[in-house]
C-alpha cells in the first residue's frame, strides 16, 4: 500500500464532511489525515485526505468520492510536484536544566516557541510529516506533555490552479443552462 | 424522465405557480412542485410532523394512496417506477414513519430504481435534541441514497424537489430523500419553480466515447466465443430494440442477469437466460467459456461471477456502464466504457457495420453451436414430487403460460423468486420486477400494487413465498380498498425454502427455524376474505390452471391464491456460495459435462 494524497473540492454544504468520511469508512478505507476549510471562492471548500491504499482501490474511492453530488473535483497530489505541510503544537517538559537544549531543537528544526510556563514550552511547528517525526523524535527526551496535530494541507506547485478551472466550469453549466 | 432532460427539471411550470409574489406555505410548495415535476402518485402515510403537508394534497390532483406501513409505500413507488420509468414518490412522517422507509430505499439504491422519498422532520429548533419522533434520517440514508437533503427553509422546496426527481431519474438511476422541518412546512414563502438545474457536482456521462466504441468493434469481430452480457442498466435505458438489434446483427448469443429479464426475448434463439447462482448451464457456460464479455449495464455481482478469481478466466472484458465506479469494481475491464446503455448499443450498432462493410465479419456459429449443445443437454426443469404433492415450478410455469408476456410480474425474496425468473418467459422489458441486489423478503406485494397503479391496464401478478407474503401482506388491505387489484400467487411450501434449501445441502438437513407451519396459520384463504380480497387454494396439479384462470378472471378485487406445494423442491442449477461457475451443479451431485466440448 502506498500513500496517497488527495484534494477535494466540495460544495460548502452542511453534512458534506459526514458524506465524504462515511464513504471512505463503509468502503473499508481508512484515512490517515484530513484537513477541510474554505478556498478562495465562496461556497467552495477544499479538503486534503491522506489515505494509505493500492492503486486499484484508490480509483474506485475517488469514483465513488465523485459520485457524491456535492463533490466538484478530486485532484491526486504527487508529493514530488505538490507542497504538503501539517502543523503541530507540542507542550514539552522544559525546566531551567533543559531548557536551553529544547530552544536549541526549535532553532534547528525552524520551529517556534508560543508559550512559555516555568518548566514547560509550547513549540509550534509546521512542514511535512518527515520533518515533524523527526523533531518529536529529539523532544521525546525532554518529556512530551501533550501533543496535537493538524490534518496535511497541501497544493501543487506552479502557476496552475485546480479551483479556477472547476469554478470556470460551473460558471459554464450555470450558462448553458440559464 | 429522459435523458435529454439533463439541465431542465422535469415537467412544466404550470402558468399560475409562476405568479410573481404568491405566498404559499411550505406545504403547499411542496404540493406544488410534486405537481410541477409531473408526479401523479403519492404512495404514503402521515404522521406529526409531515401533517401540514398532508392539508394542501387534500386538494391537489396528486392520487394519494393511504397504505398500511411505510415499508410497503416505498416498495410500491419502486414497483410503479420499475413498471413505468418514471420516478416514484412515498412520503411519510418523522422518526419511525422514516425509518420504516429504510429498507425500501436500500433496496431502490441497490438496484438503481428512481424513487423520491419525502419525509417529515421534527421543527428545526428541535433538530438534535431528542425530541419526539426525531431520528436523523438524513444520516440515516446517506449511505443507501444517490443523495439527500434536509430542508429548513421553505423558499428552497421548489428547488430541492427539482434537483431531487432530477438526480433519481437521470444517470445511473436511484432514490433521493427529502426531509423537511415542520416548520419549514407551516412557514410562508414565495413559489418559485426553479427554470433550470444547476448541479455543478452532478453531471452524468451518457455518451460513449467512440475510440471505446470503435475498439469494442473490433473486439467482436475478431472475438471467437463473445456473449453479451446484459444487466439491468439496459431495462432502465429503454435499449431494448437496441439490444436486439445488436444481437441480430452480429449473431452473438445473449444473457440476462435477474434485473434484466425482458430485456431481451427469451423466444429468442440467441438468449440462453439468465446467468449466475441459478442460472441455467448454457447461461453460466456463456460467460464462463468465452473470450470476449460484452457487459452491459451489469455490474459483476457475486451472484452472477461467483469465485470471481475463476470467473471466466478467458474473457477479455468490455465494460459499458453509466457509472463509470461499476467499471473495474469487481473484473478489471480492458475496455470500459462510460455511457448510457442506449446509447452504447446504438453507436455499436454504427461501428459493427462499419467492420462489416469492411469485409471483417466475426464467425461465431461454432461457438453458438457449443451452447445450443449446452441448452439441450442441460435445459431447465425438475422432477415433479414422487409423493403426487404440487410442484413449485409447475404452478409458475403455468402461470406464466396462461397470464402471458403481457402481464407485469413481480417476485419477493427465495426460490419462489428464482423459479419465477427461470420458469415465467418474459418477452418485454419492464414486466419481471424484484428485489435484486439487497434481496428484500417482502417485496412481491407492495411493488405489485406500486406496479398495477402505474399500469392499471396490466394485468399484474405478485409471485411470493408464505414467508416473504408475510411480511407485507398488509398491504392487501391498501389494494382492497383502493381499487388496486393484483393478483398474488403464495408458493406455499409453508417454510423458508431457500434457507431450508442450503439447510438440506449445507447443513446436514437440521432444519432449524425454517418451518413456518403456513399451511395451518395463517388460512391464507381466510385472510384474503378478511382483508376484502378473493381467497383461492390449489393443491394438486389437475386444479392449476382452472385456479389460474379463475383468479384471471376477478378483477374487481385482489386475488390471494394459496398454492400449497412440495415443501422439498429446491432450485436448481446451482453454484453453491463461494464456489466457482465452473462447479455449476445441474442438479444434486450432477455436474454438467461441458467440457467435452473442444472449444
Amino acid at each position: 500500500m502506498t500513500r496517497h494524497t488527495l484534494s477535494v473540492l466540495v460544495e460548502d454544504q452542511p453534512g458534506v464532511l459526514a458524506r465524504i468520511a462515511s464513504l471512505f469508512s463503509r468502503r473499508g478505507f481508512n484515512i490517515e489525515s484530513l484537513a477541510v476549510g474554505p478556498t478562495e471562492h465562496a461556497g467552495m471548500s477544499r479538503m486534503t485526505i491522506a489515505v494509505n491504499v493500492d492503486q486499484l482501490p484508490l480509483e474506485q474511492v475517488t469514483k465513488q468520492l465523485n459520485k457524491l453530488v456535492n463533490v466538484l473535483k478530486i485532484v491526486e497530489l504527487d508529493p514530488e510536484t505538490s507542497i504538503q505541510r501539517e502543523l503541530i503544537l507540542v507542550k514539552v517538559r522544559a525546566d531551567a536544566h533543559v531548557r536551553s537544549q529544547v530552544l536549541e531543537t526549535v532553532t534547528l528544526f525552524r520551529a517556534k516557541v508560543v508559550d512559555v510556563a516555568s518548566d514547560s514550552l509550547v513549540i509550534e511547528a509546521t512542514g511535512n510529516a518527515d520533518k515533524l517525526d523527526a523533531l518529536l523524535r529529539v523532544l521525546e527526551p525532554f518529556g512530551v506533555k501533550e501533543l496535537v496535530q493538524s490534518g496535511m494541507v497541501a497544493v501543487g506547485r506552479g502557476t496552475r490552479s485546480i479551483t479556477d478551472r472547476t469554478v470556470r466550469s460551473a460558471e459554464r453549466t450555470a450558462e448553458r443552462s440559464a | 424522465m429522459s435523458e435529454s432532460s439533463a439541465t431542465e427539471p422535469a415537467g412544466s411550470a404550470s402558468p399560475d405557480a409562476q405568479l410573481p409574489g404568491a405566498q404559499l406555505s411550505g406545504a403547499e410548495s411542496l404540493v406544488r412542485a410534486l405537481e410541477d415535476v409531473g408526479a401523479e402518485t403519492v404512495f404514503g402515510i402521515p404522521g406529526g410532523a409531515i401533517l401540514p403537508a398532508y392539508d394542501p394534497l387534500f386538494d391537489s390532483s396528486l392520487r394519494h394512496i393511504l397504505v398500511r406501513h411505510e415499508q410497503g409505500a416505498g416498495h410500491a413507488a419502486e414497483g410503479y417506477a420499475m413498471a413505468t420509468g418514471r420516478v416514484g414518490v412515498c412520503m411519510a412522517t418523522s422518526g419511525p414513519g422514516a425509518t420504516n422507509l429504510v429498507t425500501a430505499i436500500a433496496n431502490a439504491y441497490m438496484d438503481s430504481t428512481p424513487i423520491v422519498a419525502i419525509t417529515g422532520q421534527v421543527p428545526s429548533a428541535s433538530i438534535g435534541t431528542d425530541a419526539f419522533q426525531e431520528a436523523d434520517i438524513r444520516g440515516i440514508t446517506m449511505p443507501i441514497t444517490k443523495h439527500n437533503y434536509l430542508v429548513t427553509d421553505p423558499t428552497l422546496i421548489p428547488q430541492t424537489i427539482a434537483e431531487a426527481f432530477h438526480i433519481a431519474g437521470t444517470g445511473r438511476r436511484g432514490p433521493v430523500l427529502v426531509d423537511i422541518s415542520k416548520d419549514a412546512l407551516q412557514a410562508t414563502s414565495s413559489y418559485e419553480w426553479p427554470e433550470s438545474i444547476d448541479l455543478p457536482g452532478y453531471r452524468p456521462v451518457l455518451k460513449p466515447h467512440s475510440k471505446q466504441v470503435r475498439e469494442t468493434a473490433r473486439l467482436i469481430v475478431e472475438a471467437r466465443r463473445p456473449v453479451l452480457y446484459v444487466g439491468g442498466g439496459v431495462q432502465a435505458a429503454g435499449a431494448s430494440t437496441d439490444l436486439l438489434r445488436l444481437a441480430e446483427l452480429t449473431g452473438i448469443p445473449v444473457v440476462t442477469t435477474l434485473m434484466a429479464r425482458g430485456a431481451f426475448p427469451d423466444s429468442h434463439p440467441l438468449h440462453m437466460g439468465m446467468p449466475g447462482m441459478h442460472g441455467t448451464v448454457a447461461a453460466v457456460g456463456a460467460l464462463q467459456k468465452s473470450d470476449l464479455i460484452l457487459a452491459l449495464g451489469a455490474r459483476f455481482d457475486d451472484r452472477v461471477t461467483g469465485r470471481l478469481d475463476t470467473f471466466a478466466p478467458g474473457a477479455t472484458v468490455v465494460h459499458a456502464d453509466i457509472d463509470p465506479a461499476e467499471i473495474s469494481k469487481n473484473r478489471v475491464a480492458d475496455v470500459p466504457i462510460v455511457g448510457d446503455a442506449k446509447e452504447v448499443i446504438a453507436e455499436l450498432v454504427g461501428a459493427v457495420r462499419a467492420e462489416h462493410e469492411a469485409g471483417r465479419v466475426g464467425d461465431f456459429a461454432a461457438w453458438r453451436d457449443t451452447l445450443e449443445r449446452m441448452r439441450s443437454t442441460y435445459p431447465l426443469g425438475y422432477t415433479p414430487p414422487s409423493d403426487g404433492e404440487l410442484a413449485p415450478q409447475y404452478v409458475i410455469e403455468r402461470l406464466g403460460a396462461i397470464s402471458g408476456p403481457e402481464a407485469v410480474y413481480t417476485a419477493g425474496v427465495g426460490q419462489h423468486q428464482m423459479w419465477a425468473a427461470q420458469f415465467v418467459k418474459y418477452e418485454q422489458p419492464r414486466t419481471w420486477l424484484n428485489s435484486g441486489g439487497l434481496g428484500t423478503m417482502g417485496f412481491a406485494v407492495p411493488a405489485a400494487m406500486g406496479a398495477k397503479v402505474g399500469r392499471p391496464d396490466a394485468t399484474v401478478w405478485a409471485i411470493d413465498g408464505d414467508g416473504s407474503f408475510q411480511m407485507t401482506n398488509q398491504e392487501l388491505a391498501t389494494c382492497a380498498i383502493n381499487d388496486i387489484p393484483i393478483k398474488i400467487a403464495i408458493i406455499n411450501n409453508s417454510s423458508l425454502g431457500m434457507v431450508r434449501q442450503w439447510q438440506t445441502l449445507f447443513y446436514n438437513e437440521r432444519y432449524s427455524n425454517t418451518d413456518l407451519h403456513s399451511v395451518r396459520i395463517p388460512d391464507f384463504v381466510t385472510l384474503a376474505d378478511a382483508y376484502g380480497a378473493a381467497g383461492l387454494r390449489c393443491e394438486t396439479a389437475a386444479d392449476v390452471d382452472a385456479t389460474i384462470e379463475k383468479a384471471m378472471e376477478i378483477n374487481d378485487r385482489p386475488v390471494v391464491v394459496d398454492f400449497v406445494v412440495h415443501k422439498d423442491a429446491m432450485v436448481w442449477p446451482m453454484v453453491a456460495a463461494g464456489t466457482g461457475n465452473d462447479e455449476i451443479k445441474y442438479a444434486r451431485d450432477m455436474a454438467p459435462d461441458w467440457d467435452k466440448d473442444e472449444l
